[in-house]
């Protein structure tokens, strides 16, 4: 790729129309028409618009929502005993006169329990329709001492409900843009326009522009999500965003570009082997089940240390496994940056195959092509 | 000058170009003839490099053609497509930009094409919303926006009306009085005929006439002439002459040279009166079906 690059990035640039436009300039035409075609979608803009909004409502939803349905729970008492529940919070306190005037305010339903003195070792009696006021019970209760051994420890639900929040964001991106991408090709293979274009530049320009066209896409719009997820906390001040979730999501951006221009390619490839784009979803179906991996493992397997190394470092799965033990803190430091060499270098690897697929497909219609035929060109 | 010298293609087994060999002048427009399959879009193919050729090459000004070479040609393939949404000037423009021409001057090559094809209107158009003659004219155009210094088209004459194959013709017309060799390819002789300059009739992938209509002609049909007289009897007694056709005072006859069909003439004038005495042109049709069988 490289060879071409200086062979024919020489003789293009020195006057307007002599010679063949280098490779870097067609891929640059090539990506400019990817993305603008996208941006000016108006689908797109609104799909992209809501999911930001959801994602921005729900980061600020998990921390401020609880809160909104807590209600006080409204406590008639008698003098006597007041002092001792002043203190507490979530209670909307009343005090009435009398012991009896407070039973009645229950069994009328004007507040949800009472509080009046008792004969047990407590000294109080706490009065309720017809279920024990838990809440209220717990906070006139005596506790044990408790000391945390771990007190920052990972809760697993939340592990749980991150672990899936990454892989939905890889999935569903990488589903967007990997489809885009295989429309294109197909697009230009079913129109025969892609005839006319490698008259003009080399197969793997088009490619080139093609990927990275939708990788720009893929990559600003995690940067959007990310911005969401940042914004949102920092709103609503929350110490799981800003401290726990900060740098896994940097891995998560850097791991999912590198990862997403290897599925790119490979979208492009599959895409090209086919002529219809009604074959299309045969053609990428083995495509989406590598991206459809680590979207199921990581639910699976976000409680499993070992899953979790594994996955870091098979590609695939690398953009979710990778953020997620960076959260829970179980790696060595290099040990991202090492996933993300074993990443970088297969992707490099998907790039050489697809290309070769993709070159030697565009021009065969018909039927759709097989892989091992395509690489036998 | 474009020259196909010595192409041969096969596909699974199947030889799809023998030994196919022909030239196309700067100036003139080449009409590629054949029946559907004979070959010409393959051909076709190989000139513009989308298609590799298992031997033989493709030459300009009788040097190997380069990719630089062909990234100065326009081309029209054989099914039609461009970006069915997007607007007919956009990808004008992106494809003079692949083709290397800056976006200023593409935009202002596009907005006079577009003027010249009669589609000025419809220039922000997307290219599903246009009827198919307009489609076909904006393929047109998409092969002429970035200034080929040659053109190869596959079949741009189907599905046009009768206006626009005028139009079309004038565009053409211009590039090859530019000096530019134009070639295209048709299955209808009579279109052909009528509009190149010269011809290839390519047949089972083989050429099998090539030259402008005289030469082909010349080629392929020795020169008759009809007489009609009194009596043509006397004919047959002229030496170098061969009867072909005779009927009382009707005779087709060759002639081994001009002179011999000169002396039939001027025995008839002696013999009395000579009502039309022609040299009989075989339509090129009638070379055609003989020459692809």
């Amino acid at each position: 790729m490289s060879a071409t690059a200086a062979r024919t990035g020489s003789t293009a640039s020195a006057t307007n129309h002599r010679g063949r436009t280098g490779f870097w300039a067609a891929t640059g035409i090539v990506a400019q028409r990817e993305i603008m075609t996208r941006l000016r979608s108006k689908s797109f803009i609104i799909s992209t618009a809501i999911m930001l909004a959801l994602i921005l409502g729900g980061v600020i939803f998990a921390s401020v929502g609880p809160a909104l349905f807590d209600e006080d729970t409204a406590v008639a008492t008698v003098a006597a005993v007041a002092p001792a529940l002043q203190g507490l919070s979530g209670l909307d306190l009343s005090v009435l006169g009398t012991a009896d005037a407070v039973r009645q305010a229950v069994q009328s339903g004007a507040v949800d329990a009472g509080v009046v003195p008792g004969s047990g070792p407590s000294g109080l009696l706490v009065l309720a329709d017809r279920e024990a006021p838990s809440s209220l019970i717990q906070m006139l209760s005596v506790a044990p001492e408790l000391e945390l051994l771990d007190a920052n420890a990972p809760d697993p639900m939340l592990t749980y409900y991150i672990g899936i929040a990454f892989g939905i964001v890889f999935f569903s991106s990488a589903m967007t843009f990997g489809t885009t991408i295989a429309q294109s090709v197909v697009e230009e293979k079913q129109s025969r326009i892609v005839e006319i274009m490698l008259a003009a530049v080399p197969a793997r320009a088009i490619l080139a522009g093609k990927v990275v066209g939708n990788s720009v896409l893929a990559f600003g719009q995690i940067l959007l999500i990310a911005a969401a997820v940042m914004i949102g906390g920092a709103i609503t001040g929350s110490q799981l965003v800003l401290d726990g979730l900060g740098m896994p999501i940097v891995w998560f951006v850097v791991l999912f570009t590198v990862g997403f221009v290897m599925l790119a390619a490979l979208y492009a490839a599959a895409a090209a082997l086919v002529s219809r784009a009604e074959d299309l979803g045969t053609a990428t179906s083995p495509v989406m089940m590598l991206i459809m991996i680590p979207y199921f493992a990581v639910i699976i397997f976000n409680n499993s240390p070992v899953a979790l190394q594994i996955m870091s470092y098979v590609p695939f799965s690398a953009p979710v496994a990778v953020p997620m033990r960076v959260y829970l803190q179980s790696q060595a430091w290099w040990e991202p940056f090492l996933s993300l060499a074993i990443l970088a270098a297969f992707t490099v690897l998907v790039i050489a195959f697809a290309a070769k697929v993709y070159e030697r497909s565009l021009l065969k219609t018909g039927s759709m092509v097989k892989w091992k035929d395509a690489l036998k060109g | 000058m474009l020259s196909i010298h010595a192409i041969s293609r096969s596909f699974n087994g199947h030889r799809a170009l023998t030994d196919v060999s022909f030239d196309v002048h700067d100036g003139l427009m080449t009409g590629f003839v054949g029946a559907n399959g004979a070959g010409k879009t393959t051909a076709m193919r190989i000139i513009l490099g989308v298609l590799a050729a298992d031997s033989g090459e493709v030459r300009v000004d009788g040097r190997p053609i380069t990719a630089d070479d062909r990234a100065q040609f326009g081309y029209m393939p054989e099914e039609r497509g461009l970006y069915p949404k997007m607007k007919v000037h956009e990808q004008l423009v992106y494809l003079a930009r692949l083709h290397g021409m800056t976006t200023a001057a593409a935009g202002t090559r596009a907005d006079a094409l577009l003027e010249q094809l009669g589609l000025g209107e419809r220039r922000h158009d997307t290219l599903e919303s246009l009827s198919l003659g307009n489609q076909q004219r904006a393929q047109i155009a998409a092969a002429l926006v970035h200034e080929p210094t040659a053109l190869v088209l596959d079949e741009p004459f189907s599905g046009l009306d009768p206006m626009a194959v005028e139009t079309t013709l004038e565009v053409l017309r211009d590039v090859a009085r530019s000096g530019a060799p134009v070639l295209f390819s048709s299955h209808q002789l009579d279109v052909v005929e009528r509009l190149c300059d010269s011809l290839v009739i390519l047949a089972h992938g083989e050429v099998r006439a090539a030259g402008t209509r005289e030469q082909i002609r010349a080629a392929h049909t020795r020169p008759e002439w009809v007489l009609e007289t009194d009596d043509a009897g006397f004919v047959r007694g002229i030496g170098g002459i061969e009867v072909l056709e005779f009927d009382g005072g009707h005779v087709r006859f060759s002639a081994a040279s001009d002179g011999a069909a000169d002396r039939v003439l001027r025995e008839a004038i002696e013999r009395g009166a000579v009502r039309s005495f022609t040299p009989s042109i075989r339509p090129l049709n009638e070379i055609f079906q003989e020459v692809v069988r």
